[in-house]
């Protein structure tokens, strides 16, 4: 299956990736080819097949619910782009 | 001179007191200066380094049972470091320094080794030559107009070089056993959930497993000795207990069963591999070692399953790259969309991009079934070909790669004929199997060949001690680049 210029913009605006019309040229031969080499598995009969999620089957662990992390919010705020006040900030969402 | 010494010996120098860490830290420090031309580090901090070693010794002095060891090693930039960057070779983390350090970096650091610096990678481990770092390609020691390979490439090329007794990297698939055979290295991928990930910068999570590149299968196994056991703040990791690695380094190979799947030795592959891996074997067997064939009928399809797997994890595990909490955050934006398409376009280079682009495809409505699914699918039957094939021997043996390192360049523009590279490897990580790369041999133009041992399950002990019983008999893994000797 080949991935259109439309399918590339799509799929860029859903990860948030800004592309430039050219770029989605190139991105859609690219994927293209990269989906020819995916659909190789297509010669692989997996009916009746359980899905492997992960190569452990166990179940997760579960913990008390303790505290136990200290409170890093200024070294966590210290590496942030922008920070006023203690909050993190971003261009206005709301009007 | 320490950088032709093994990790276990200088180990063993410094247990004896006939060379100081500080000794050997200032050696590696110095090398590395020396040779920036491979570009194997991003990150070194010679001044707190030196102070570390110094620390190390000063311990051993003062306290007689001390466990510190003082030996070096460098450490892939994917891991998390409070004192140095962590960049994971892209430009959105290209200002990053950890709050936190990563699990692996803290039993390091609890059992005395220090870390020379953070080496070179391909941007957040995707690529399988390290040319897609934002801070360059890594060169090949052995012939620096060839790729090192990936992503762990940094980490091959300084131990290959010397610029480190050892190294510590991660596979995804393939990222430490690929490069290690490029490099004429021990390189050890541990099963999944042997290590922690806690800290390591997160590709493909149901794969991603840390493990060291070494000179042998005796540093590789005091490494992971070090690494491995359960860290409750990674969901995956095993609550089981860790054997000791080095005192089963002398079971040998007496009676052992090496499966010898037909789907490894394809006629498609490098003559020259082929012939070194023949030779190979043949040696495995005079250790008392028996020959076995076996079949991994599905195994060719575990790249296509991985590109839709790795891919989509990626997808959602680099959607927190987003210039608001950390990293690089674009100049201009007209709002909060526009900050977050611009940071992530310009923070992320073109490998990066296209394995989220896909990855966001295939998990994207309409299309979820007809790949990641079936991908799923795809995996659990070549998991199942491994057991199938553990019925009938011990240990797996095939080449790591299908070629040796290809040039600088060669792969670039076509990112599909890329990821062929990993062909032998990437079944590994499907099935979360341990497996290792030792070098077996350098084809005519002295380029190294690696042949992979894939073992069951929490099998490490079983494969490095067949890998150590062939180091016994034969040099290839001494041998140093004569540019670095």
């Amino acid at each position: 299956m080949s991935i259109s210029k439309s399918d590339v913009e799509r799929v860029a605006r859903l990860a948030r990736i800004g592309i430039e019309p050219h770029e989605a040229e190139r991105y859609s031969i690219d994927l293209s080819n990269i989906l020819t080499l995916v659909e190789q598995m297509n010669k692989i009969d997996t009916e009746g097949i359980q899905p492997m999620a992960h190569p452990q089957d166990i179940q997760l662990r579960l913990r008390d619910d303790e505290v136990k992390e200290v409170n890093k919010r200024d070294q966590f705020q210290a590496i942030a782009p922008a920070v006023k006040q203690g909050l993190y900030l971003v261009p206005k969402v709301l009007d | 001179m320490p950088h032709r010494q093994s990790l276990s010996a200088l180990n063993r120098m410094l247990a004896t007191g006939g060379i100081s860490s500080t000794e050997i830290t200032t050696h590696f420090l110095d090398r590395i200066e020396q040779n920036q031309q491979l570009n194997a580090f991003v990150s070194v901090d010679r001044e707190q380094t030196l102070a570390q070693a110094q620390q190390a010794d000063h311990s051993r002095r003062n306290e007689r049972n001390s466990n510190l060891k003082g030996l070096p090693v460098a450490l892939k930039d994917i891991f998390c470091t409070q004192d140095l960057l962590t960049s994971c070779g892209s430009r959105i983390l290209s200002n990053f320094v950890s709050p936190y350090d990563a699990t692996v970096v803290e039993r390091l650091d609890k059992d005395g080794f220090i870390v020379l610096g953070k080496t070179n990678m391909d941007e957040f481990a995707m690529g399988s030559s390290n040319e897609s770092s934002y801070f360059g390609p890594v060169l090949n020691p052995w012939n620096t107009a060839r790729v090192p390979g990936g992503s762990s490439g940094g980490s091959a090329a300084a131990v290959s070089a010397r610029l480190a007794p050892a190294a510590i990297g991660t596979d995804t698939g393939g990222s430490i056993r690929q490069p290690a055979a490029f490099c004429g290295l021990t390189g050890l991928k541990p099963s999944y959930g042997r290590i922690s990930r806690y800290g390591m910068v997160a590709y493909a999570s149901s794969l991603d497993q840390a493990g060291p590149i070494t000179q042998s299968a005796e540093d590789a196994a005091l490494l992971l000795q070090t690494m491995a056991g359960f860290d409750s703040r990674d969901s995956t990791s095993l609550d089981t207990a860790v054997p000791d690695y080095l005192s089963a380094l002398n079971t040998g190979l007496e009676n052992v069963r090496l499966g010898i799947p037909k789907e490894f030795l394809d006629p498609s592959i490098d003559a020259e591999v082929l012939s070194a891996i023949e030779t190979a074997l043949e040696e495995f067997e005079k250790l008392g070692a028996k020959l076995v064939d076996i079949e991994l009928p599905n195994s060719s399809a575990g790249i296509a399953a991985y590109y839709v797997i790795a891919p989509a994890e990626a997808s959602s595990n680099l959607s927190k790259f987003d210039g608001v909490r950390y990293g690089h955050r674009t100049a201009e934006f007209s709002d909060l969309l526009d900050m977050y398409e611009k940071s992530r376009a310009e923070g992320f280079g073109d490998e990066v991009k296209r394995r989220i682009l896909i990855g966001t495809y295939a998990l994207s409505a309409g299309y979820y079934d007809a790949y990641y699914l079936k991908a799923q699918k795809v995996r659990r039957i070549i998991a199942n070909d491994f057991s199938q094939a553990f019925k009938q021997c011990d240990l797996i043996a095939g080449p790591t790669t299908p070629s040796t390192a290809f040039p600088l360049g060669e792969n670039l523009d076509d990112p599909v004929s890329m990821y062929l590279n990993d062909v032998f490897t990437v079944p590994v990580n499907l099935a979360g199997l341990p497996a290792i790369s030792l070098p077996v041999g350098f084809d005519q133009s002295g380029l190294p060949i690696g042949l992979q041992l894939i073992g069951p399950y929490l099998k490490e002990a079983n494969i490095l001690s067949a890998a150590h019983s062939y180091q016994k008999v034969t040099d290839w893994h001494q041998r140093i680049p004569g540019d670095y000797e």
